[in-house]
């Protein structure tokens, strides 16, 4: 970028700007040139999409805060006359609410796209950290922006969450009352809440910029996962990948739309256009759908982790879950140095393949069962006889957790045995395999997996496809 | 410069820059720590919101097998006028079988009033079980909607997720039928 090295502008103003701030010769290089790989599918459209969702929600945002009030007796309010008294309130609240679940959407396959494509391997690891610290502040800003309108959903998602934080040992209640301001979710939470929410999405857009930034050092992966090697192996960003890149997100919106305008609400939960009430929790507190798989993860652990035969919890039931939700998130983190197979590509790996889609079909599995209740029984069977063991399901007035509690004992013997399949087993398996793909297949696969034949250049890969294209 | 000229006594016991830069930086950080306190003191509670920290409640009302849930400090906290037959399970319950070891004459003041916390040791949901009509779970007293957390005539934690008993608030008999929390 210095001085030197510049090519003249045309525009005389442009070159008077250009000579003395390079902009233009920056996006020029940036995303005019920039030799980007010549076989990218529609996987890489998502980065360019989450990125003009952080825009929208920005946009969006900005403006829903000028007829917002951050305070408990007027917020829920204050929403409602968005809805109905501001100008295209509704259609603003809208794009926004709905956008949560759009960004999370586009976030959620751009991650995909990267393990499947190994995109976090060298050299691009702290590439995919920076993308990992974007997810979790995007997590934080949509859990406290769902606060913000003050339904009973937000006041007892606030609740739960902030409660994980009580699981801390010694000091984990006085974080909870620095955290809520007090000894409950109420007017402190709310502002903090707000000035946070209103933060959080800059700090994002500068780790954005730090992300942008570390990949245009390393440079795109593509679908073979084969770097290139020379200029027959990429093509100019400009127009190519703008192009492609429009397309999809063209797509994208009109889906997008379709929600906002046709079905705004189905994304959301209805309980959250009740005021909040600190006396009444709603009979089944869900959050909102991207959370889920964690959420289910954080409910999986039921039982304390401690010595065996004695009744010394080292890891209570309530910090395990904490634990297992957070640990789901930094073994993303880690994932460079658990998988350290040469190979880059799922294409070229059939075991890591198999393996990976069966961990996307366990999150969504887990996305399901953080959706439902924590006792919903699947199936059920009877050991004895039928007739004891419906008295004995009588019995229970709301049905039990899991047989994992661990304090069985103090219950009055039964004589049928009750053999059940409940949500939370399900829950617990699809943890397991979470825990067992990172911590077991990956490293396994590192050093066992054979990997099929990858293609000496994209140039090459590219001209056999079309070749074999050509002869059908 | 200054670690040319030292004597090599000087070098073992750390030159003069050593020590400034040691001394520096300790200074910046306790400098940084005393201007970061206010900040983030300022998140802990208030004044005004610990001067609403008691409440006071006249029991007469609640009749045997009644409950009533009053707010203190933006918590519900339940008033149980427990019957005979619940005092009765719940002393009987042997403590070494509880998950949070406690006898029931150490939960509460006079037995038939039980006071406690109405908030879920787990993740802080509301349990059910006050009113008539609500289940009362697989132990007569409590269930926690939100993961299922049980609790007993005592307020104890008998089966669930949940790893303590809801807990009974500082609270004293101003009279024999009322009481102040707080």
């Amino acid at each position: 970028m210095a001085g030197g090295q510049r090519e003249k502008f045309d525009n005389p103003v442009v070159e008077w700007v250009d000579s003395r701030l390079p902009v233009f010769t920056l996006m020029q290089k940036e995303y005019g040139v920039f030799p980007t790989p010549r076989n990218f599918n529609y996987f890489w459209n998502f980065g360019a999409i989450a990125m003009f969702m952080l825009v929208t929600m920005i946009v969006t945002g900005i403006t829903l805060a000028m007829q917002y009030t951050a305070d408990t007796t007027l917020a829920f309010n204050s929403v409602e006359g968005i809805m109905r008294d501001v100008n295209y309130g509704w259609l603003i609240r809208y794009i926004h609410m709905n956008g949560a679940s759009f960004f999370f959407i586009a976030v959620y396959i751009h991650i995909f796209r990267g393990m499947y494509y190994g995109s976090y391997k060298q050299p691009r690891e702290l590439l995919w950290i920076l993308g990992v610290v974007i997810f979790l502040l995007m997590m934080a800003t949509a859990f406290m922006g769902y606060v913000l309108p003050w339904g009973q959903m937000s006041y007892w998602g606030a609740t739960v969450i902030t409660n994980l934080f009580s699981a801390i040992p010694l000091v984990g209640d006085d974080i909870v009352t620095l955290l809520w301001g007090g000894f409950s979710v109420d007017n402190p939470t709310l502002k903090r809440f707000f000035a946070l929410h209103y933060l959080l999405p800059f700090v994002i857009f500068a780790v954005v910029f730090l992300h942008v930034w570390a990949l245009h050092v390393t440079g795109s992966n593509n679908p073979t996962g084969v770097e290139p090697k020379g200029k027959q192996d990429t093509l100019p960003f400009h127009p190519y990948y703008t192009m492609k890149d429009t397309f999809g997100l063209i797509v994208f919106v009109i889906i997008y739309a379709a929600f906002v305008f046709f079905m705004p609400n189905a994304l959301g939960h209805p309980d959250n256009y009740i005021p909040a009430d600190p006396l009444v929790t709603p009979a089944h507190i869900v959050p909102e759908w991207y959370f889920l798989p964690f959420y289910a993860i954080l409910r999986a652990i039921t039982f304390d982790i401690g010595i065996p035969f004695t009744d010394i919890a080292l890891i209570e039931a309530k910090l395990g879950g904490v634990i297992a939700m957070f640990g789901a998130i930094v073994l993303l983190l880690i994932m460079p140095w658990l998988d350290t197979h040469p190979v880059r590509s799922a294409r070229y790996r059939p075991w890591y393949k198999k393996a990976l889609l069966v961990f996307v079909f366990g999150v969504v599995v887990l996305g399901y069962a953080g959706s439902q209740p924590a006792d919903k029984v699947y199936w059920q069977t009877c050991i004895g006889s039928e007739a004891a063991c419906s008295a004995s399901d009588d019995h229970h007035g709301v049905a039990t957790d899991t047989a994992h509690t661990g304090d069985d004992h103090a219950k009055p013997e039964k004589a049928p045995m009750v053999l059940k399949f409940d949500n939370t087993m399900l829950a617990q398996i699809f943890t397991i395999y979470y825990y067992v793909f990172f911590l077991v297949i990956l490293p396994l696969l590192s050093r066992k997996e054979k990997a099929l034949p990858i293609p000496k250049s994209l140039h090459e890969a590219v001209l056999a496809k079309a070749k074999a294209s050509a002869a059908k | 410069m200054c670690a040319d000229t030292a004597t090599k006594k000087d070098h073992e016991e750390g030159t003069r820059r050593e020590f400034l830069n040691l001394a520096a930086g300790a200074f910046g950080a306790i400098g940084t720590a005393a201007v970061v306190w206010p900040f983030v003191d300022s998140m802990n509670p208030a004044a005004d919101t610990l001067a609403l920290a008691s409440t006071e409640v006249d029991l007469t009302p609640i009749q045997e097998g009644q409950s009533i849930t009053v707010m203190w400090r933006g918590k519900p906290v339940f008033i149980r006028h427990r019957t005979k037959a619940e005092i009765k399970a719940a002393e009987e319950v042997p403590v070494n079988a509880l998950r949070d070891k406690e006898e029931d004459k150490d939960r509460v003041q006079k037995p038939e009033w039980l006071v406690m916390v109405g908030v879920c040791t787990h993740l802080g949901c509301v349990p059910l079980g006050q009113k008539e009509s609500e289940t009362k779970g697989e132990y007569g007293g409590w269930v926690c909607p939100c993961h299922g957390s049980h609790y007993d005539t005592s307020g104890r934690i008998r089966k669930g997720p949940a790893p303590k008993n809801l807990s009974v608030p500082e609270y004293a008999f101003l009279t024999d039928t009322s009481i102040r929390i707080g």
